[in-house]
């Protein structure tokens, strides 16, 4: 792992998420609760909707384009839709959101 | 020969540790007891009962003077340690020098007070010890009270002042109370009782400064928004920082907290230390039970046995009679997490649990805490629970219980709540219809008129039936807003009406959500009902928005944004157009000509949305809100201005219309239609409102629909003047507001309520007249252009990505 400093944890509104951009593509930072961020692929695996911007509710989010629902701890569709989206590494040091660099493709600064 | 043990501080920590020093070897040492305080050990938890007045001190000391000479300990209190040289193995008193062979640092911490301007002043004060708490008590009626802090200990002195008659006003700096042990929706509960108890929150609040009386007294506390709170006391109850003077001036490693081992060691063998100064890990301890655990390996490090001070997951309560609340464990962040919810709204009950695989990690409960030990257990020792999942929430008496009952919300109503809004008839009452004979929903209608007019409260009145009558009644299926409730959006919209419900907290809570948060289905509905039921408390949450509204442009199904700015009545100039044709060629947006006669740039970028939005700005335009659940476009042909046909003035009531309408937020998207003359050219009679001119004056359609359904608007009313038309659309868009289910256009409303029960109540002066200021109370909060807020640079920020890894990919 190789922690990156992102950003302050009030860049992103409690309920909403921003987005990375990384080696891999596109990461969306997901802020559930106060001091609780996820990280996952910002496309939606249907037809590519931007996740970043659907709704953000309990440890989900809810496609923008078509509803489709993702847990953010599994990356999981959920209800009767198949397909998974990819999650990363991401955690919380006080204020300060650290994303593991390697995960998204980013070689080890050491 | 006895070693000499020499201990610095008489507090909870130390007190415990010398108890089972000397229970468990009595002689091992010759003991000196240095307190600077004058006065032993007394229990600084139990502070807030005597502040509320439920103790007295006498009750709360656990070890006095005698206590300690009882068991040969050589007490010093009231004279300060000056030095400690831990070379020659003396410390040095105000009243002399003595050497020791071990020494115990237990000098505990000092509350922070934040350097606002006059903190200094006469009556600021921490909360921490006797002597404050005497202050506060001191206090009484009719004085008012600021307190700084809505942690555990700012709010116990709140909630004890305020026991004692003070005016108290409590200003957070975070959004919600005990944001560290609690979570949003037992932080919405304790701020309930709290302000039950008369106490005033102030949460995101920033304090500025502390304003003097002239006199060097404490006068008030100003916030940064330039409210001032009059004060006679301002306790700041802020946190606490270890006291770790005498410490580094001993040269031991020093941090945050005078840094110890395991065996609570510190960087010099025969140095110990425990409490509040010491820090363990990198963490240090505020709270009780981890100090009681460190008197006990410390006691045994001193007698040379093995003993190790592992940290344990700590659980809080609050100390205010009637906030009955728990938290432990980790309830906030980490990955693989499942939450458990169970509300209770009729006993204010709120209860979470936190489960990571087949473990419980953390509790929050408010309301009910009696299985809070039993949670604590589970999380300390880590159970497996996979047995137990479905029901752990209900607690170890649980066994084999009946299941959450669906009619909760609404059997927990108090009579007095109002279920029918058109008829102004209460819970009450149709109890005592139905107890009177009235076994179905006819009945309860012929007898109370409940759900008679506009029938949106059926839902509610037949749940009622089937809590009076229980088996008797079959609830015919309501279709519930979403798997996050039982009710239907008719039920909400009454009861947040009704029962005051002002935050979505208050929602969650007091209808008995059975999610944290509601989900993207429900959220977005419960938003717009507070927004539109409570323009002026309640504050729109972008982030319970489709993107769409959330980010002011319409999503395309390549990720772009199309972006179009109002054009009053269809009209526009050459400025405007060419500032819209220098616009699509900076932007390389798309250009389409709208069916509603405006012009929309396809294909933005979304980081390019503020600027795009700024240069619209700048030649006069605002946002055209062609992306809302809100006012559309009013259209309209040429009127009387240049037609030959034209009767009236049609261009300048649809340019007046929409400069009264637009920003308006409304259950779905509306649109306006005036036409100059029965020919209709602006296809007036297939809008939500639709006016078409003709000489006698003004006749108003509503409900047509030109969509999935294509249907005629159905007469509302023919008016004579212009004045008059403009306030029969203003008082039937806000019936509609205030009415109508999220998702339903006007036209699938009026279908539901039926016309007859639309142009009674319009009909009504005194009503229509009330629609239309409770409206105009509404736009005086909701007619902004979104456009300008967010281009400006600080807001624009949000709409480019937080951070880019690419950039050195390539090195």
């Amino acid at each position: 792992m190789s922690w990156i400093d992102i950003g302050h944890i009030d860049d992103i509104p409690l309920r909403g998420a921003r987005l990375v951009k990384t080696p891999v593509g596109c990461v969306a930072i997901f802020r559930t609760a106060e001091a609780e961020v996820f990280a996952a692929s910002n496309a939606c695996p249907h037809k590519a909707g931007p996740l970043s911007e659907g709704i953000v509710h309990g440890q989900k989010v809810t496609c923008p384009l078509h509803n489709w629902v993702f847990d953010l701890n599994t990356g999981e569709a959920q209800g009767a839709d198949e397909g998974r989206i990819a999650t990363f590494p991401v955690r919380l040091e006080g204020e300060r959101i650290l994303l593991d660099g390697v995960a998204v493709g980013k070689r080890s600064a050491a | 020969m006895t070693k000499k043990l020499i201990v610095i501080g008489a507090g909870m920590a130390s007190g415990r540790m010398l108890e089972h020093l000397i229970d468990a070897a009595p002689g091992a040492y010759e003991i000196t007891l240095f307190n600077a305080e004058p006065r032993g050990n007394y229990n600084r938890l139990m502070l807030s009962p005597v502040l509320s007045g439920e103790k007295t001190y006498e009750e709360i000391v656990t070890h006095d003077a005698a206590w300690y000479e009882e068991r040969g300990v050589t007490c010093r209190f009231g004279e300060k340690v000056v030095a400690i040289d831990t070379e020659k193995k003396v410390v040095t008193g105000e009243n002399g020098a003595l050497p020791y062979d071990k020494l115990v640092i237990a000098t505990g911490s000092n509350p922070f007070i934040i350097p606002l301007p006059g903190h200094d002043l006469e009556g600021v004060i921490p909360y921490r010890d006797l002597e404050d708490t005497e202050a506060m008590m001191a206090l009484g009626a009719g004085k008012r009270a600021v307190v700084i802090g809505g942690g555990l200990l700012g709010l116990e002195a709140a909630a004890g002042m305020a026991a004692r008659g003070t005016e108290v006003d409590v200003v957070h700096i975070m959004g919600h109370l005990m944001e560290r042990q609690l979570d949003e929706a037992a932080g919405y509960l304790l701020r309930k009782s709290l302000v039950d108890k008369g106490i005033r929150i102030h949460c995101k609040a920033n304090s500025k400064q502390i304003l003097s009386d002239g006199n060097g007294h404490v006068r008030a506390l100003q916030l940064d928004d330039g409210t001032e709170l009059p004060c006679d006391l301002l306790v700041m109850a802020v946190g606490i920082r270890p006291s770790t003077a005498l410490g580094k001036e001993a040269g031991l490693e020093v941090n945050r907290g005078i840094v110890v081992d395991d065996h609570m060691v510190t960087s010099n063998p025969d140095v110990l230390a425990l409490g509040e100064c010491v820090e363990h890990a990198g963490a240090i301890f505020g709270l009780v039970a981890p100090l009681y655990d460190q008197a006990k390996v410390l006691a045994k490090t001193l007698l040379g046995e093995e003993a190790r001070f592992v940290q344990k997951e700590v659980a809080t309560k609050l100390k205010v009679t009637g906030c009955d609340l728990f938290s432990a464990g980790d309830f906030a962040e980490g990955e693989g997490r499942e939450d458990i919810v169970f509300r209770d709204p009729a006993r204010g009950v709120y209860k979470r649990l936190i489960l990571e695989g087949n473990r419980l990690i953390g509790a929050v409960m408010y309301g009910d805490t009696a299985d809070g030990a039993w949670f604590h257990g589970l999380i300390k020792d880590a159970s497996d629970v996979e047995e137990m999942r479905e029901t752990l929430i209900f607690g170890p008496a649980y066994q084999g219980g009946a299941a959450a009952d669906p009619m909760a919300a609404v059997a927990a109503l108090p009579r007095d709540a109002e279920i029918c809004g058109c008829n102004g008839v209460c819970k009450g009452q149709i109890e005592d219809a139905i107890n009177a004979g009235a076994g179905d929903l006819g009945a309860v209608r012929a007898k109370t008129k409940a759900s008679a007019s506009c029938g949106t409260c059926t839902g509610l009145v037949e749940q009622i039936l089937g809590a009076t009558l229980g088996d008797d009644f079959v609830i015919p299926a309501a279709q519930s807003i979403c798997g996050c409730t039982d009710l239907s959006h008719e039920d909400v919209r009454q009861l947040i009406k009704s029962q005051e419900l002002k935050s979505q907290e208050a929602v969650w809570q007091e209808l008995g959500w059975t999610t944290r948060n509601g989900c993207h289905v429900c959220r977005p509905a419960v938003n717009f009902y507070l927004l539109a039921d409570w323009p002026l408390d309640y504050v729109d949450d972008p982030q319970s928005r489709f993107v769409n509204e959330r980010n002011h442009a319409n999503i395309q199904k390549d990720g772009t944004y199309s972006v179009m700015p109002r054009m009053w009545g269809g009209m526009t100039t050459p400025q405007e157009l060419m500032a819209i044709a220098q616009a699509a060629e900076k932007y390389g947006a798309t250009v389409k000509v709208t069916g509603g006669q405006r012009i929309d740039l396809l294909g933005v970028k979304k980081e390019d949305l503020p600027a795009i939005w700024h240069d619209l700005n700048q030649a006069g335009m605002v946002s055209g809100h062609a992306y809302t659940k809100g006012l559309r476009t009013v259209k309209t042909c040429v009127g009387s201005e240049w037609c030959r046909f034209g009767t009236q003035d049609s261009t300048g009531l649809g340019i007046a219309l929409e400069r009264r309408l637009w920003g308006s937020w409304t259950p779905h998207k509306v649109k306006l239609g005036v036409s100059g003359c029965p020919r209709n050219c602006a296809e007036a009679t297939c809008k939500d409102v639709g006016i078409v001119c003709v000489d006698s004056g003004f006749q108003i359609g509503v409900a047509g629909a030109a969509g999935m359904d294509v249907k005629e608007t159905e007469r509302l009313v023919d008016v004579r003047t212009e004045e008059e038309a403009i306030e029969w659309t203003v008082a039937f868009v806000q019936l509609y507001r205030e009415h109508a289910k999220y998702l339903d256009r006007p036209y699938k409303w009026v279908a539901k309520v039926g016309l007859d029960w639309v142009k009674e109540t319009l009909a009504d002066a005194a009503e229509r007249q009330a629609l239309v200021e409770r409206f105009d109370i509404s736009q005086s909060v909701y007619q902004k252009d979104p456009w300008a807020e967010r281009a400006k640079p600080e807001v624009a920020r949000r709409f480019h990505p937080l951070a880019d890894l690419t950039l050195e990919a390539a090195e």
